[in-house]
C-alpha cells in the first residue's frame, strides 16, 4: 500500500494536494451553525449532478415527447420518482444553501481582504447557478416551465435596438418551442454544469489559499505556534469532516422528509400549473418564476419601464460584486460591529425575503407598494453598508439622507399625481424613511453606533 | 421604437397580471376527504371512472395493469373491467399499455368545442378537493349549449356525466349567487353520490402520482435512519473534538 501511494507520488501531488486541502489545511477552530452551509452546498451539487444524470438517461428533450417522459420517469422508471424528487427538491435546497451561505459572508465580513476574489468567483457561481437552474426549469416542459421562460426569455427584448434580434437568437425560433427547449437542455446538462464546477474548484483554491474567515472575523495566520501552525487552526481533516457530518445528517433529514413527504412543497418546490403540458395557446392564470427568483422578479416590476425594470433588477444582482469595496469598515465580524449595522444586515434579509414572497403575487396596488417599499431599501442597503464604513460628519449624514429621501419622494409625488393612493402611498413612505433616518441619522444622536474592540484570537 | 417596447412589455407581463385579474378570486371548495389507504374505494373510484369517465377522459400517462397491481385487482379483472379500446390490429388493448380513448379528437371538437383533457394529472394541478366539489356542483342552465353549468367551474364545457346517479339540481340563488337545489331525484340520495364523487376522487389523486402512498411509507425508514447517522455523527464529533479547547 505504502508502495503504491509513494509510486503515485512520484508522479502525481496526491499526498501533498490531500495534506494541503485537507489534512494540513488549518481552518479556525471557532467555526458556527453558519459555516455548515459551504460544504452542505458542495453535498447539493453532487446530489444534482448524480440524480442529473439518471434523469438525463430517460428524460427526452423534444417538445412532443418532454412532458410525457417526464412522467415516465415518475411510473415506469424504477425508482425513477426517488430520483427526480431528489433533483426538484435539490434545485430548491441548492438556493436555500446558497443564500444562507452568502448572508453568512455578509454577517462575518466575508468578502473582506484578502477574500475578495473568493466572494467574486460565488457570486459568479450564484449566477451560473441561477442560469442553471433557469434553463433546468423549462426541461419538465409544462404551462410554468413555457411562460416562465417567455417572460424571463422576453427581459432581453426590452433592450433597445438589438432586443428583439437577440430574443430570437436565444430562443432559436420565433417563439419558445422545440428549438429553444433542445438548445436550454444542451446548456442544463452539459455547458452551464461544466462552468458551475469550475467556478466552485476556482472558489475553493482561493479560499484555501487565503484561508478560511471565522464568525469573529480576525486572521488566524496572524498568532502561530514554533511549527509554524495557527495557534487557533484546527486540520480540516478529520475536526471539521465529522463535523460537517453532523449538518449533513441534519441537512439530509430536511431533505428527504420534503422528498417522501412534500415534494410539491405546497406548490413552491413543484409549481402546479406545471402539471399541465405546454400549451402556447393557453395563458396561465397567474405566471411567475420559481419562489428563488423572486426577489428579483419584484424588483424588475417595481419599475413601469420596461427597460430601466430589467436594468434594475440586473443591476441589484450585479451590485453583490462590488461588496467587498462597498463596505471598507475595517471589522469584520457583526460581533464587533454596531448595533446599527446589525440592524442595517437583518432589515436587509428580511427585505430580501420578503421581496421574494412579493415575486409570487400578483400585480395588486397594494403588493405593488410593498414591491416598491422594500426595493428602495434593497438598494439603499449597499449604499449605507458603504456609509458605515467609517464615522460620518453631520453635513454629510444630513445630507445623504436628504437627498436619498427626496429621491423617493419625488416619485411618490408623480405617482400620486398619476393616481396612485395618497393614504397608502403616504403610510409606506414611513418605512423607507426610517429605515434611512436610523441608519444614517442614528450615528449622529445615538450611541447605537459604538464599535466593540476586536480580539486578536478567536473567543470560542 | 418606444411603442415597440411597450408592446413587448405588453406581451411579456401585462398579458399574464390581466389573465390573473380575470381569474378572480377563487371558488370556494369542499373537503374532499379521501383515505388512498383504503383499497376498496379506490377500486369503487376505478370502476366509476372506467364507466362514466373513460369515454372522453383519457389517462394517457398511466398503464392499466399498473393501476390493477396497485388497487390489488388482477390482469383479468382489468382486462374485463378497465379496457375498452382496441389497438390497430382489432384486439382488445393489452394491459400494460397506456390507457388511451377511442374517441377522436376531432369528433370531440365538433361535440364538445374541445377534446376532453387528459385527466393523468388533474389532482396534482387542482387538488382532490376541487375534483370533488367540481363533480357534485353541475346544474342546469338553458344559456349553455350542453344545458348544463357549474358552480365551481363557471362554462365548463362539460356535460354532466353522473346525472343518472345524481339527479339534477338548479340554480335558485338570486343576483348572480349560485345555490344549488336539487329539483329532480337521481338513482342515489345525495349522501350515496358524494360518497362515489369521493371514491372517484381519490382514484383519481392515486392515478396523478401512484408512488404517494409507497413513498410515505419508506420515507418514515430514511428518516428514521438519517436521524440513526446524525447521533452517530455528532458522538464521533464530539469524540474527535475532546482535544480543541
Amino acid at each position: 500500500m505504502r508502495g503504491l501511494l509513494e509510486w503515485v507520488d512520484a508522479r502525481y501531488p496526491l499526498t501533498k494536494t490531500w495534506n494541503e486541502h485537507l489534512a494540513q489545511y488549518y481552518a479556525p477552530k471557532n467555526f458556527n451553525f453558519w459555516y455548515y452551509f459551504g460544504s452542505l452546498a458542495v453535498l447539493v451539487l453532487a446530489i444534482q449532478i448524480v440524480s442529473g444524470i439518471f434523469l438525463t438517461m430517460f428524460y427526452k428533450p423534444d417538445a412532443n415527447l418532454a412532458f410525457a417522459s417526464v412522467e415516465y420517469i415518475m411510473r415506469d422508471v424504477e425508482w425513477g420518482w426517488l430520483v427526480r424528487y431528489m433533483h426538484t427538491t435539490g434545485a430548491s435546497a441548492f438556493f436555500i444553501v446558497v443564500y444562507l451561505h452568502m448572508f453568512r459572508a455578509l454577517l462575518y465580513g466575508s468578502y473582506k481582504k484578502p477574500r475578495e476574489l473568493i466572494w467574486v468567483i460565488g457570486v459568479a457561481i450564484y449566477l451560473v447557478l441561477m442560469a442553471e437552474a433557469f434553463a433546468g426549469y423549462m426541461l419538465p416542459w409544462g404551462q410554468m416551465s413555457y411562460w416562465g421562460a417567455q417572460v424571463i426569455v422576453n427581459l432581453f427584448n426590452t433592450i433597445p435596438f438589438i432586443g428583439g434580434e437577440l430574443v430570437t437568437w436565444i430562443r432559436g425560433d420565433f417563439l419558445i418551442s422545440d428549438a429553444t427547449l433542445n438548445r436550454f437542455f444542451a446548456l442544463h446538462v452539459a455547458a452551464l454544469p461544466l462552468v458551475l464546477i469550475m467556478l466552485v474548484f476556482a472558489h475553493i483554491v482561493a479560499l484555501h489559499a487565503v484561508g478560511s474567515n471565522n464568525p469573529d472575523g480576525v486572521e488566524i495566520k496572524k498568532f502561530t505556534g514554533d511549527d509554524g501552525i495557527p495557534l487557533d487552526g484546527i486540520p480540516f481533516h478529520p475536526y471539521y469532516t465529522v463535523k460537517d457530518m453532523i449538518g449533513f445528517g441534519v441537512f439530509l433529514i430536511l431533505f428527504f422528509a420534503v422528498v417522501f413527504f412534500a415534494p410539491d412543497m405546497g406548490g413552491y418546490f413543484i409549481e402546479k400549473s406545471n402539471f399541465i403540458q405546454a400549451d402556447p395557446m393557453v395563458t396561465p392564470d397567474l405566471i411567475h418564476p420559481v419562489w428563488y427568483f423572486g426577489t428579483f422578479y419584484t424588483i424588475l416590476r417595481v419599475i413601469p419601464d420596461p427597460f430601466l425594470g430589467v436594468l434594475l433588477m440586473f443591476g441589484a444582482v450585479l451590485i453583490l460584486f462590488f461588496l467587498p469595496w462597498l463596505d471598507r469598515n475595517p471589522i469584520n465580524s457583526i460581533r464587533y460591529r454596531s448595533a446599527i449595522h446589525k440592524l442595517n444586515l437583518v432589515t436587509f434579509g428580511i427585505t430580501f425575503v420578503i421581496l421574494g414572497w412579493l415575486g409570487m403575487k400578483a400585480v395588486e396596488p397594494f403588493y405593488a407598494e410593498l414591491g416598491l417599499r422594500f426595493t428602495t431599501i434593497y438598494c439603499a442597503f449597499f449604499f449605507v453598508l458603504w456609509f458605515h464604513s467609517k464615522p460620518r460628519s453631520f453635513a454629510f449624514s444630513w445630507g445623504s439622507f436628504l437627498v436619498l429621501a427626496a429621491g423617493y419622494t419625488y416619485w411618490d409625488f408623480l405617482r400620486v399625481e398619476a393616481g396612485a393612493d395618497p393614504t397608502m402611498t403616504m403610510t409606506w413612505w414611513l418605512l423607507p424613511t426610517a429605515y434611512l433616518a436610523i441608519c444614517l441619522l442614528g450615528p449622529l444622536y445615538t450611541s447605537f453606533n459604538e464599535e466593540k474592540p476586536v480580539p486578536a484570537r478567536v473567543t470560542s | 421604437m418606444k411603442k415597440l417596447l411597450t408592446c413587448a412589455f405588453v406581451i411579456a407581463f401585462a398579458v399574464p397580471g390581466g389573465a390573473a385579474l380575470a381569474a378572480g378570486p377563487s371558488v370556494p371548495v369542499d373537503d374532499a376527504n379521501i383515505n388512498l389507504e383504503d383499497t376498496t374505494s379506490l377500486q369503487r373510484g376505478a370502476e366509476y371512472f372506467f364507466q362514466y369517465c373513460i369515454g372522453c377522459h383519457s389517462l394517457e400517462h398511466a398503464r392499466y395493469n399498473r393501476i390493477g397491481q396497485d388497487l390489488g385487482l388482477t390482469e383479468e379483472q382489468v382486462a374485463e373491467k378497465f379496457v375498452h379500446t382496441r389497438d390497430a390490429a382489432g384486439d382488445p388493448t393489452g394491459v400494460g399499455q397506456l390507457i388511451e380513448i377511442a374517441m377522436r379528437p376531432d369528433d370531440a371538437e365538433e361535440w364538445f368545442a374541445q377534446p376532453a383533457p387528459d385527466l393523468t394529472l388533474t389532482a396534482r394541478h387542482r387538488g382532490p378537493d376541487w375534483i370533488y366539489t367540481v363533480l357534485r356542483n353541475f346544474y342546469l342552465d338553458d344559456s349553455r349549449p350542453l344545458g348544463v353549468n357549474n358552480a365551481t367551474f363557471e362554462a365548463m364545457g362539460m356535460p354532466h356525466a353522473l346525472w343518472e346517479l345524481q339527479g339534477w339540481q338548479k340554480n335558485v340563488g338570486e343576483d348572480g349567487h349560485i345555490e344549488l337545489e336539487l329539483v329532480e331525484e337521481g338513482k342515489m340520495s345525495t349522501e350515496e353520490y358524494d360518497e362515489v364523487v369521493r371514491d372517484i376522487t381519490a382514484f383519481m389523486t392515486y392515478v396523478a402520482e401512484p408512488i404517494r402512498m409507497e413513498r410515505e411509507a419508506m420515507g418514515m425508514y430514511v428518516i428514521g435512519f438519517l436521524i440513526l447517522f446524525t447521533i452517530l455523527a455528532y458522538l464521533l464529533k464530539k469524540e474527535y473534538w475532546r482535544d480543541v479547547h
